[in-house]
């Protein structure tokens, strides 16, 4: 185990509140403003998937005042749930809170980028509210062009000034990435504790440095797309997608995924690093092959640069090209692989304790495990074409973001929320929390599948009769999360009122990363004396 | 200089070099499909040298104008059958059904895509920005030939037939120099 010396209630030198949340350094402060940020983002979100699944509930137009409105939900569903809940949460929250600590470190290397990285993303979610209220095209407000917003439809398709606002609020939102990303590299790079080399490091700290590195090469190029698709929308501009003008609207696409690709590795490789943590501790087991898992994530990483084109297989592509974007895609299936059956390495023999966190982890890799499968499903050229832009690519993405992302984020949060806050919550309303939500989603999505290969296409408002009997089940779904989601808040506000107190290490044997050696919560400022990692320890 | 500084140099540096490539994406794009006739876009020579031989393929000719575009554009010849090598002159008919004087220009794609680089044009409507009057009806040429080459690959022996896409787009400034289009006679 691992010696630390912890400060203990002696003057721990904590601001006022005005000064410790508004120009807050502090890197435990800023995880949990990130945190406070995601739950408002998922629940604008959650309300927008909430009212499309309301009015597909039945054929016909129902709910929505116009196709365009529905249209403007699904791509703010989209765009707010990646890059205002789903991103705060694991990067900036938990990766905030646990990294500097599991490494042993202080806090980050710099504080001041990190509250600059942190405040950019109210500003940026404001942007994109706005956007809802000021015209889009002529049929209405808001930008109705999805989350991948190709253009024409948004460029000469949206000439009002929501999609402006869109703009202004995703790249502010990718410029806090950026300075979070540098800020988490240096930090993991440089400012480990003696004796944590690289390959002893936690696999969540692997995460997160994996997950950086590729906000850094990615964001900037959708910064740059964002730009042209902003100068092409003035009049007179410039033409980069317009082909009047010699440009090709096929090369946004490009650019799009280039970044888009490895934005969904962004938003999952965190989650893997909370689940090896939560196997591991609940098995009481160390990590099965530990340096397959960490360069698992690498290889994830560094293939996920060059597979961006699976998302356009209908653009006309020429067949050879085709044929190696497919092959490179399958190829993901390896390291995933590994980590998958790690897991389940981890957990044979082991002994097994099913807590609320184990719960979630479970969950995570068999749903994850769905949605990969269907992957590899898509990832083929011929079965694409019939399948692209179907119900069947959403209930693929969603099992692997809204169950696989999304289970990895409650994951965390019941395996850390304890040392977050010093409180134990209640286990029955988390029991009923989990099942709700698992049983719900599943009832959303796994009808999606059905939906998909019948060819019921996405993003439309209204469909035939013949898809109305699977869309109702999923309907059916989100009432059944929409419960789950409330027994959350529940779980929360009961928390904060009992104010059960637990011990430092509360996992008892099995938790062995270092914020386990700290007070719940940690103290304001940690390691009063450095940590030192013996030969022997392990992650 | 830290070591933390140091870092954050290289990383900003890395980020802007991402940057940098989003930008230059767009003439790297450019050159590389004008280069390798990739993703359909067909190759051009000053003259046809190549060696007539005996394979026939079929060119399709098709027309589409964007829709803030008021002329009526469609090819003279549904087809043609030409052998590779020998070159071929096709004509597209353009009326300006509009009571102003507009300029439009043609983009351009071969389908299938993995023929584009043996579809050569010598001579087009498409190299120039074209001026047409109000109502004013002309014939525009197009002179191209399939490379003889394209019978060497193996991969391009399933093509028989070949099609010439052109889409006609509004140009809302012209270049100063633009002559208006010119008919029958342009390449006597």
């Amino acid at each position: 185990m691992v010696a630390v010396y912890g400060d203990d209630h002696v003057d721990s030198g904590r601001p006022g509140f005005f000064t410790r949340w508004f120009y807050s350094t502090n890197h435990k402060d800023i995880g949990t403003l990130y945190l406070v940020f995601a739950i408002i983002s998922g629940l604008i979100g959650g309300y927008l998937s909430l009212m499309m699944r309301l009015e597909l509930a039945e054929p016909g137009v129902q709910i929505f005042e116009s196709e365009h409105q529905y249209n403007v939900f699904i791509s703010m569903h989209g765009l707010i749930m990646i890059f205002f809940m789903v991103m705060p949460a694991l990067i900036g929250g938990f990766g905030n809170w646990f990294v500097p600590i599991m490494i042993g470190a202080p806090d980050m290397a710099f504080p001041r980028m990190n509250n600059l990285s942190f405040w950019l993303l109210p500003v940026a979610l404001v942007c994109l509210l706005i956007s809802f209220f000021v015209q889009g095209d002529a049929s209405g407000n808001g930008f109705g062009g999805g989350w991948v917003m190709y253009p024409p439809l948004s460029t000469s398709g949206s000439p009002g000034p929501a999609f402006d606002f869109v703009i202004i609020g995703l790249l502010a939102a990718g410029f806090s990435s950026i300075f979070g990303a540098i800020n988490f590299i240096t930090t993991i790079l440089n400012m480990r504790a003696p004796g944590m080399t690289m390959h002893k490091m936690p696999l969540f700290a692997w995460g997160v440095l994996v997950t950086a590195f590729l906000l850094l090469l990615a964001l900037p190029v959708l910064a740059a797309s964002l730009f042209m698709l902003f100068t092409d929308r003035i009049p007179g501009g410039t033409g980069f997608f317009d082909p009047a003008m010699g440009g090709d609207p096929v090369m946004f696409q490009h650019l799009f995924w280039f970044f888009g690709h490895p934005e969904v590795y962004i938003m999952i490789l965190p989650a893997f690093g909370i689940i090896s943590h939560v196997v591991s501790t609940f098995s009481r087991k160390p990590i099965f092959g530990y340096l397959g898992m960490a360069y698992a994530m690498v290889a994830i990483g560094v293939v996920g640069f060059i597979v961006w084109a699976h998302h356009m297989y209908t653009v006309g592509m020429n067949v050879n090209l085709k044929a190696y974007f497919m092959a490179a895609t399958l190829v993901i299936a390896v390291p995933t692989g590994i980590k998958i059956f790690s897991w389940l390495a981890t957990m044979w023999g082991g002994s097994i304790r099913f807590t609320i966190p184990m719960l979630w982890a479970q969950a995570f890799i068999f749903l994850f495990v769905i949605g990969g499968v269907t992957g590899v499903v898509l990832a083929n050229a011929g079965v694409d074409s019939a399948l692209h832009d179907t119900y069947y690519v959403v209930a693929h993405f969603h099992y692997v973001l809204s169950m696989g992302a999304v289970f990895g984020i409650f994951c965390g949060f019941y395996y850390w929320f304890g040392k977050m806050s010093g409180l134990q919550y209640n286990k029955w309303l988390a029991t009923i929390h989990f099942w709700f939500s698992f049983v719900g989603v599943n009832l959303i999505f796994f009808p999606q599948h059905f939906l998909g290969m019948q060819g019921m296409p996405r993003r439309y408002i209204d469909y035939p009769d013949a898809f109305s009997l699977w869309n109702k089940v999923s309907s059916y779904g989100s009432y059944v999360t929409l419960i789950g989601t409330l027994f959350f808040f529940v779980m929360l506000i009961e928390a904060y009122i009992s104010r059960r107190r637990v011990s430092d290490n509360y996992w008892g044997e099995g938790a062995t990363t270092l914020e386990w050696t700290l007070s719940s919560p940690p103290p304001f400022h940690q390691f009063d004396t450095l940590p030192r990692i013996g030969r022997d320890d392990h992650h | 200089m830290s070591a933390n500084r140091k870092t954050v140099i290289i990383l900003i540096g890395a980020a802007l070099v991402m940057l940098g490539l989003g930008f230059a994406s767009k003439p790297l794009y450019d050159t590389f499909c004008r280069v390798t006739g990739f993703g359909g876009t067909p190759k051009i020579a000053e003259a046809n040298n190549s060696e007539v031989i005996d394979r026939t393929v079929r060119v399709y000719f098709d027309a589409n104008t964007a829709p803030d575009l008021p002329w009526k554009f469609e090819p003279e010849q549904r087809y043609m059958d030409i052998q590779l090598g020998r070159s071929g002159l096709a004509y597209y008919n353009v009326k300006n059904d509009s009571p102003v004087s507009l300029v439009g220009t043609a983009t351009f794609n071969v389908t299938p895509i993995k023929a584009a680089p043996y579809f050569i044009k010598t001579e087009c409507f498409c190299f120039q920005e074209q001026r047409v009057e109000p109502g004013q009806e002309i014939s525009m040429p197009v002179l191209f030939f399939v490379e003889p080459l394209m019978n060497g690959e193996a991969r391009l022996d399933d093509v028989r037939e070949i099609t010439l896409s052109y889409t006609f787009f509004r140009v809302e400034n012209p270049i100063q120099d633009t002559h208006a289009a010119q008919g029958r006679d342009a390449l006597n």
